[in-house]
């Protein structure tokens, strides 16, 4: 082959370079992580959010008292798009810590096909562990075969907050507010609209993210259904008469203008733009002395006692990843974090619900001194999670992919539109 | 023929030390790195960089679309085989990635020949300003340097349904308002990046307009042109190497649209309208874990792209420059 000096030189140069780069490339790759049984310090990432740093932080000086040789050292989940996403990277990058407490269960099946996660039912006891502490509720975070690879921690039951001085001024009860069955929320609804107390009813995020959906369809499936999840035994549930009622009724607030369809910036129902909102517990310390609120079960379409309706769970998870090199100290450590002290520790210092059975009557002297977390506590005893399934993301963006379609913008038939999402969702389950 | 050479050496000349080797290892040193070895390893740092964060990803990319492929932790046993162009079956059969190139098209017809008519007739006129002359150029580059993080929250009060623009605009605004509407959402979009990436596009131009030739315009208005004239005999032909530029930088800067319907539209709303591929790169590679299937679509725009910029250089005369 007959070269030119230029062409030489630059085959030189990028074989040289080519040389380099690989060889940065061979350097970036982290090892494995230790056995089960390995000891030693950790560290473990927490949320940024301040009340559960300030849970995470006692947590850790009351653990690293007592154990001055398996030490922790913890650090906020680094910034990014989604906390998915810098642990998604972290795994794949073989930094991952060896805990993260803020583990969303919908990232879960994704991280575990990754190898990033630690099964939990490999550590002795292990499975009986997290079965007695949050009871019949932990089956839901199993995944095909059984195994735990996420230690359900806390949920954050979604109810409807509502102004109780928007309501006043619609003329409408503020104290027992008629919001129970879909005929009633919808003429509360158009009640408060009609009357210019606020420009939305009720206002959640019309925009395209996978996660959407958890805010507005979701809590009101698991109420109609009894606390069906979207995915069960590997088929879609959502098209059947239950979806289409809740379908029907999200809509029908989009068609009528009482939902808008344009994202807000910022917080619509402290700002008054919507006198109601589906929020968890947190929204008790965050509108404390912004709104006079109330709460109410979400609605179903005959109308059920508030205790037996079922909601989104919204819960946090704790992982413990497989780049960890003493698991055996993660393991105690995960089960000292999630201990009924430190559950009790959690509760008084975020107001988040721990995901352990029985929760109101484990610390009835904590709901007794604070009687506005008490729904939530009664509600975290019948929350749904997302489905412990393949592609679960590519799940939820199908689903809200058809919802803002057919449900938001009001394109095409309900019925139609949530059939055909039931089929790309069965495909997409069935993709192992 | 080298014995023969070696065989007879000129009388009274002496061969430099080190003989024939050393020569030889010379012209081949000198072969390899050239007169200027310093040069090299001056400019090896740039070339590190665009092995390292271009032309590595994008061999890696390819690859990826041909295998089966996600991302997983170091030391993982996991199975990646070659899977021939099912990758691009799976995207090619989808709608929402057709959809995606739709939408991208529509962006890109709206915004590349604007980008270059308005950047070309304010950057003429900036060149002629006298007046407010810094001013005028810090205020169109502004919007440019600016995160578009910040400047999509103005956008959205200007275009949401009580927002500014349909104030103005009363009964004429659209209903559904601009950013929640099937129709004009793209557009919208399209209008965004071209005012923010103006200032970037003017200020090529107004270079290239240093290198118009004065003499030009006295000789045009000599035989009687107008401005008019002058600017489509003129200065239009005096700054093509700048427009061939200006087309192809906008092409491949709007055809990476990302940043824009993932926070003016709400994730590519309504309804999938404002989807770009790069955007739908993201929600399959990153959020739902299939970079294969985001690598498959990488291919196909990166081809799209090539294309156009194929085109663009033929009709935009880029090889006189």
């Amino acid at each position: 082959m007959h070269t030119t000096p230029t062409v030489r030189r630059a085959l030189a140069a990028t074989a040289a370079s080519a040389a380099l780069v690989l060889a940065l490339g061979a350097c970036s790759s982290g090892g494995g992580g230790g056995g089960v049984d390995s000891r030693g310090d950790i560290t473990v990432w927490l949320s940024n959010n301040e009340t559960e740093i300030a849970w995470g932080t006692q947590m850790i000086e009351a653990w690293n008292a007592e154990n001055p040789d398996e030490q922790i050292t913890a650090q906020e989940i680094p910034a990014g798009s989604s906390s998915e996403e810098v642990i998604g990277a972290a795994i794949t990058a073989g930094n991952a810590p060896c805990l993260i407490f803020n583990t969303a269960p919908v990232a879960v099946p994704q991280f575990e096909k990754q190898g990033g996660l630690v099964d939990l039912s490999s550590f002795e006891g292990g499975q009986d562990y997290i079965e007695e502490r949050t009871g019949d509720a932990a089956e839901q975070y199993q995944n095909a075969d059984g195994e735990y690879f996420q230690m359900p921690w806390k949920s954050n039951p979604v109810m409807i907050f509502y102004n109780k001085d928007m309501f006043t001024a619609a003329g409408l009860d503020a104290e027992n507010p008629s919001l129970a069955t879909y005929d009633e929320f919808l003429a509360t609804a158009r009640t408060l609209v009609e009357s210019g107390v606020a420009p939305n009813a009720i206002l959640p995020a019309p925009t395209s993210e996978f996660f959407q959906s958890w805010f507005d369809f979701s809590p009101l499936y698991a109420a109609e259904t009894g606390g069906d999840q979207l995915v069960e035994d590997g088929e879609a549930t959502f098209n059947d008469e239950d979806g289409l009622a809740v379908a029907e009724f999200w809509a029908t607030l989009y068609e009528e203008g009482l939902s808008g369809k344009e994202t807000y910036q910022g917080d619509s129902f402290a700002d008054g733009e919507a006198a109601m909102s589906i929020v968890g517990p947190w929204a008790v310390s965050v509108y404390k002395d912004a709104v006079n609120w109330g709460a109410a079960p979400v609605p179903t379409s005959e109308g059920i006692p508030a205790s037996e309706t079922y909601t989104f769970s919204d819960a946090k998870n704790v992982g413990l990843f497989s780049a960890c090199e003493n698991q055996g100290t993660a393991w105690d450590v995960l089960k000292f974090a999630t201990s009924e002290e430190q559950d009790g520790q959690l509760l008084e210092l975020t107001g988040q619900m721990p995901l352990r059975d029985n929760l109101t009557s484990v610390y009835p002297e904590y709901f007794a001194a604070n009687p506005a977390y008490e729904q939530f506590g009664d509600q975290a005893a019948r929350t749904v999670e997302v489905p412990n399934v393949a592609n679960s993301v590519a799940v939820w963006q199908a689903f809200r992919d058809a919802y803002s379609k057919s449900v938001i913008f009001g394109e095409g038939d309900l019925t139609t539109s949530l059939d055909d999402a039931a089929t790309e969702i069965d495909a997409l389950v069935a993709d192992q | 023929m080298s014995i023969l050479t070696k065989a007879r050496p000129a009388a009274g000349v002496t061969p430099p030390a080190g003989g024939r080797g050393g020569h030889q290892k010379g012209d081949r040193r000198r072969r390899a790195l050239g007169k200027n070895p310093i040069g090299l390893l001056l400019s090896a740092p740039y070339l590190i960089f665009v092995l390292a964060v271009f032309a590595w990803p994008l061999v890696f990319a390819v690859w990826m679309s041909f295998h089966e492929y996600f991302f997983a932790a170091p030391g993982a046993q996991i199975d990646r085989p070659f899977v021939g162009l099912d990758n691009f079956r799976e995207v090619l059969g989808d709608p929402d990635v057709i959809r995606s190139f739709g939408n991208v098209g529509i962006f890109l017809i709206i915004n590349v020949p604007l980008t270059v008519v308005l950047s070309l007739v304010l950057a003429s006129a900036l060149n002629k300003a006298v007046r407010f002359r810094t001013f005028l150029r810090v205020g169109y580059f502004v919007p440019y340097i600016t995160a578009s993080v910040a400047v999509v929250g103005v956008w959205l009060f200007l275009f949401s349904g009580s927002g500014l623009v349909n104030q103005i605009l009363g009964p004429l605004a659209p209903e559904p308002s601009w950013l929640i509407n099937s129709q004009w959402a793209m557009p919208t979009i399209a209008l965004f990046v071209t005012w923010k990436q103006l200032g970037f596009f003017i200020l090529l131009y107004l270079a290239a307009l240093q290198n118009v030739s004065q003499e030009l315009y006295e000789a045009a208005a000599t035989d009687g042109a107008g401005k008019v004239r002058s600017f489509f005999s003129v200065t239009i032909p005096g700054v093509r190497p700048a427009t061939v530029l200006v087309l192809l930088l906008s092409t491949v800067t709007g055809a990476n649209l990302f940043t824009e319907p993932y926070l003016l539209t709400g994730g590519g709303g309504p309804n999938g309208a404002s989807t770009s591929p790069v955007l739908l790169m993201y929600q399959r590679g990153i959020e739902q874990g299939s970079p294969d299937v985001a690598a498959a679509i990488g291919v196909l725009l990166v081809i799209g792209v090539l294309i156009i910029a194929f085109i663009q250089r033929k009709v935009a005369g880029g090889d006189e420059s």
